[in-house]
């Protein structure tokens, strides 16, 4: 039973992370209808500017401040870095086919993935250590501090997308945007800053995931973004594309899930599995667990 | 009867000119004259590109429905035939001694292309049936998931090797089969899209709520489309294991299905040259710029960045690669697939 | 029905003849671009990985391939010729492995071929080598299978079962450890292959496995996989992994709680182990083939221009070996007095007691290298010899 509990908080702690880097998926499909590839490696090169930070930052004792400032950072880097991708490559190709938009996707992923390798090094690295670190043991269930961190932080910060998402003018904007482009333009919201802010902030979130991996793992390489990236689209569709609850939801399943099978089968039929659970899923409910029927007009 | 004719010289000289370019390629017909190894290489693999990406057209192209799965298909068909060969190779030959040695090579690899093409299009089936019920987003990450699966599976196959690899696959194809089968490839799907049942997939393409009030069977049309493909698939990837003499499910990745969908893509997606095109394109830029060892693919991305910019709609676009050139205006000319 | 034309006809004619052009040149350049350069040179060809999932491999490997010939060209070269080594890149795609080795042999023309570290990627190269009759020395692939493929195939590491062996003994006899548990890397072959001969030793020399978790190559969370161990109390777990995952394996192992010795193999040997695991690191032992600290003048030597040559870097076992392996590869040119596939590699078969970094190699009538392990133990970033194992010792 305690071991059962334990691999519970593993899973709920992989799945959080699944759930912040979905949660940019998500929200980049709801506005551009568009599953953006590159968002894997945007969470690895989050977790780069992490790492860089943190060194610089190093010689100091590991505080809780400097974790702040260097998970700050790196959201910020990552918020224009994925400004930037905006404006270069997507924006260029939206008008065209939905396939056109996401080939070129795809071609951004394979150049950050291989452009990392040159400016980074294709070897792994050593996140080092963001804040003092202590372990509670709760019913023989050992916690640690990692641990706890990713889980609060990551659910700090769906609090304050949702927030923002349904509160603020430019949430409300956004909606809009995701519930119908043309009518959103034709009411006045000027969609190309709606469409770059929701890629900064789907950017930040990935990029607070990267340094949150970065201090549980905690190793990092250029290749480590299309793994998890897939493992968060997975989990997107899951919970229904577009659907902000739903990718934490479907995050947290997919997290639990793989542990589970990890811990009970074998780590061979670990991705199977997963992939296994989303087509039962999608072959049962196909708008995914939250997803909303959209009935098609004639 | 007189385009019956046509047809059999046409093929007839098809098969001969294969031949004749087979020999010359590898040095037996002229002596001196070689097609450098290394070129030749490059060219095969050129070949089986094609049949992979025209395959692949037939589904994402044609029919409109979106599939990352393609690279399951593959590696069925690369594993089902090579253990064809490895397994019952020896026991082939002998049932079928009475034949030259070529001919007897060449039916090993018939019949083990056949299973692999069999296995493969029963996959498709299996696949096919559930999955082609989703649509746009969800019908591409079903199938990428079935393609995931799939490999995990051989993985775990220990008898064609497992983790090790699937090594000893006699090199059974050359140019000539795998052009031939390219060229086959070519027509079936090109005759597919042509005949009544192709009009149909083009409908539902264009459309699938109207061709379904057309009285057309969307999920019917559908999975024959993906199944013919999952085979035509299958052969790639028999010829694929019968050509590199090794296999390895590391091959199959979902990376592997997308860049049958970047040839497509850059060919020009529901042009049939397009994706001849598309496919000796991706290898001709893969292995040209091979010269520039760790920049390779990071200018390999940027060029596919810059071509989708500046030609969204692939090279040749939606049309054939007649129509993109000549002025004869043909009044069937498919259109674009419909902006969804 | 036709889209609106915007390009005129003569452009479109212009643009397809260019790129067709483009395509020919590119191919065209690339067939001519040997051919010139092979008067005063020796080409030697090496495929790897330096980009993608196991590039960090591929790169040492180079590394250390590099500076054996570099030195060798110091010393005047082999034949009164300078070496010249041709690195292709199959960008951790076991498929490029075939183009890459088809264009060395056949476009540059190299005598003889280097690598690979995978043992997957060697088996799909070596049959293309044999084909050739270019011989083929293999510095860390350890699948008993690569040198099978045939005559022309040799290797200067020990293989699978005598390193699984090695670790077995030096469990039971030297670490006394009755429980132990396994967690290997279930899609790497070399980890399946020493976890296969590691658990059938162990049972023989009276221990017991008591449980068997399994993860994949570039995962990074082994939260699971450690809790279910952590619940059977073993003596000591059984790693025959990768550094790349090891050290992360290590850090969280001492997250859980769980305090006791990992094992494992050659392939923990990297300066980066300790980058990545660090303190949770100590007290963990791995077989290798050979200590960086061994006193030996050949050694301390390699190590001292290694670290020169690649900024202070300490070489890891990956170089080491490919370093002797070119290292074998000119002494056996040089002593076949020809650079003819056949005759290198008849002197290839025939080194004996060679005094590489990596200890005598003697090549074995199976052209496998026969030479001792060392155990080595992890204390404080640095990796202190233990004990050394021939292959005698390891017989039951």
């Amino acid at each position: 039973m305690t071991t059962f509990l334990q691999q519970l908080v593993n899973g709920l702690s992989l799945g959080s992370i699944y759930a912040l880097i979905a949660l940019g998926y998500t929200m980049v499909y709801g506005v551009l209808r568009l599953i953006n590839f590159a968002h894997g490696d945007v969470y690895m090169v989050g977790a780069y500017v992490g790492y860089y930070l943190s060194r610089k930052l190093q010689g100091k004792e590991p505080s809780l401040p400097n974790a702040i400032l260097v998970m700050m950072g790196a959201m910020a880097a990552c918020a224009i870095f994925g400004l930037i991708i905006e404006r270069l490559a997507y924006r260029p190709v939206r008008k065209a086919s939905r396939l056109t938009l996401l080939i070129t996707a795809i071609g951004v992923s394979l150049f950050i993935e291989n452009a990392a390798q040159l400016v980074f090094g294709a070897d792994p690295k050593f996140f080092p250590s963001l804040a003092p670190r202590a372990d509670f043991i709760v019913a023989g269930v050992r916690l640690t501090s990692e641990q706890i961190t990713v889980i609060a932080v990551s659910f700090l910060l769906m609090i304050l997308l949702r927030f923002f998402i349904q509160k603020t003018r430019t949430g409300k904007a956004m909606r809009a945007v995701s519930f119908n482009l043309d009518a959103a333009k034709l009411m006045g919201i000027s969609t190309d800053r709606i469409i770059a802010t929701t890629f900064a902030v789907g950017s930040a979130l990935a990029a607070a995931a990267g340094v949150l991996i970065g201090m549980q793992i905690p190793k990092i390489d250029p290749l480590m973004g299309i793994l998890y990236g897939l493992k968060a689209f997975v989990a997107a569709v899951l919970g229904g594309i577009g659907n902000v609850p739903g990718a934490v939801l479907g995050g947290l399943l997919i997290g639990t899930s793989e542990v589970m099978v990890v811990g009970y089968l074998s780590s061979t039929y670990r991705d199977a599995i997963a992939f296994g659970i989303l087509i039962l899923v999608l072959i049962l409910r196909p708008q995914g667990i939250l997803g909303r029927v959209t009935k098609e007009k004639v | 009867m007189k385009s019956g004719l046509r047809t059999g010289l046409v093929a007839a000289g098809t098969v001969a000119l294969l031949l004749v370019l087979n020999s010359l390629f590898t040095g037996s017909l002229v002596s001196g004259v070689a097609m450098p190894p290394y070129i030749l290489q490059v060219i095969c693999l050129a070949g089986i590109n094609i049949i992979l990406a025209v395959s692949l057209n037939l589904i994402n192209g044609f029919t409109g429905q979106f599939s990352i799965g393609h690279a399951g298909f593959m590696a069925i068909g690369a594993y089902a035939s090579a253990y064809v060969t490895v397994a019952w190779g020896d026991r082939f030959r002998g049932a079928t001694s009475f034949l030259p040695e070529f001919a007897r090579d060449g039916a090993l690899l018939l019949f083990s292309l056949a299973v692999g093409a069999l296995l493969a299009a029963i996959a498709g089936f299996f696949v096919g049936v559930p999955s082609l019920r989703l649509r746009g987003d969800y019908l591409a990450i079903v199938t990428l998931g079935f393609g995931e699966i799939i490999r995990v599976f051989i993985l775990n196959i220990d008898a064609v090797g497992g983790a090790r690899g699937y090594s000893g696959i006699p090199k059974l194809a050359n140019f000539f089969w795998i052009y031939l089968f390219a060229a086959i490839t070519v027509v079936v799907v090109s005759r597919t899209v042509k005949s009544s049942f192709g009009r149909t997939l083009i409908a539902i393409r264009e459309d699938e709520i109207a061709a379904e009030a057309m009285g057309v069977d969307t999920t019917r049309s559908k999975v024959i489309s993906f199944v013919l493909s999952s085979a035509l698939a299958g052969i790639g990837g028999g010829l694929f294991g019968h050509y590199l003499m090794y296999l390895h499910t590391n091959s199959f990745t979902f990376i592997k299905s997308i860049e049958i969908i970047i040839m497509i893509v850059i060919g020009g997606l529901g042009s049939i040259t397009g994706s001849v095109l598309g496919a000796m394109l991706f290898i001709a830029l893969t292995e040209g710029l091979r010269e520039f060892s760790q920049y390779r693919m990071v200018l390999f991305s940027l060029l596919l960045i810059i071509i989708m910019i500046v030609r969204p709609q692939g090279i040749l676009g939606h049309l054939e690669f007649r129509q993109f050139f000549g002025r004869r205006r043909r009044l069937d000319a498919p259109t674009p697939p419909a902006i969804t | 029905m036709r889209i609106p034309m915007r390009i005129p006809m003569r452009i479109r004619y212009l643009l397809a003849g260019s790129v067709c052009a483009l395509l020919v040149a590119m191919l065209a350049c690339r067939a001519g671009e040997k051919a010139g350069s092979a008067g005063g040179e020796i080409l030697v060809g090496e495929y790897g990985s330096l980009t993608g999932g196991i590039a960090t491999f591929g790169i040492s490997t180079r590394d250390g391939s590099s500076q054996a010939f570099d030195e060798i060209n110091k010393a005047g070269g082999v034949l009164g010729k300078k070496i010249h080594l041709l690195v292709e890149d199959d960008q951790s795609k076991p498929e490029e492995v075939g183009t890459v080795v088809t264009k060395l042999i056949n476009q540059n023309h190299v005598v003889a071929m280097l690598g690979h570290v995978a043992s997957s990627y060697s088996l799909a190269a070596a049959p293309i080598c044999q084909a050739n009759k270019v011989p083929m020395i293999t510095p860390s692939s350890t699948n008993p299978r690569v040198t099978q493929i045939g005559d022309y195939i040799f290797r200067v590491c020990f293989m699978d079962d005598f390193q699984g062996s090695v670790m077995a003994k030096f469990a039971a006899d030297t670490l006394k450890a009755k429980r132990v548990a396994i967690l290997v890397d279930i899609r790497n072959d070399y980890s399946v292959g020493l976890q296969k001969v590691f658990r059938e030793q162990f049972t023989k020399r009276g221990g017991t496995i008591v449980a068997e978790q399994s993860f994949s190559q570039g995962d990074s969370d082994f939260h699971a996989q450690l809790t279910q161990i952590k619940a059977t109390n073993p003596d000591a777990i059984y790693v025959p992994g990768y550094y790349t995952e090891v050290g992360t394996i290590a850090h969280q192992e001492k997250e859980l709680g769980l305090n006791v010795p990992l094992l494992g193999g050659d392939g923990w040997d990297s300066p980066k182990l300790w980058e990545i695991g660090g303190n949770a690191l100590n007290g963990c032992y791995f077989s290798d083939h050979y200590s960086t600290d061994d006193p030996s003048p050949i050694v301390q030597k390699f190590v001292t221009d290694y670290k020169s040559r690649y900024k202070n870097q300490l070489p890891d076992a990956l170089a080491a070996l490919a370093y002797d392996a070119a290292k074998i590869l000119a002494d056996a040119m040089t002593r076949a007095g020809s650079t003819d596939g056949a005759k290198v590699r008849d002197a290839i078969a025939a080194t004996k007691e060679y005094q590489g970094v990596t200890g005598k190699i003697t090549i074995g009538p199976d052209r496998n290298a026969v030479k001792p392990a060392v155990v080595l133990k992890v204390e404080n970033g640095k990796y202190v010899l233990v004990e050394t194992i021939s292959p005698e010792q390891v017989k039951l």
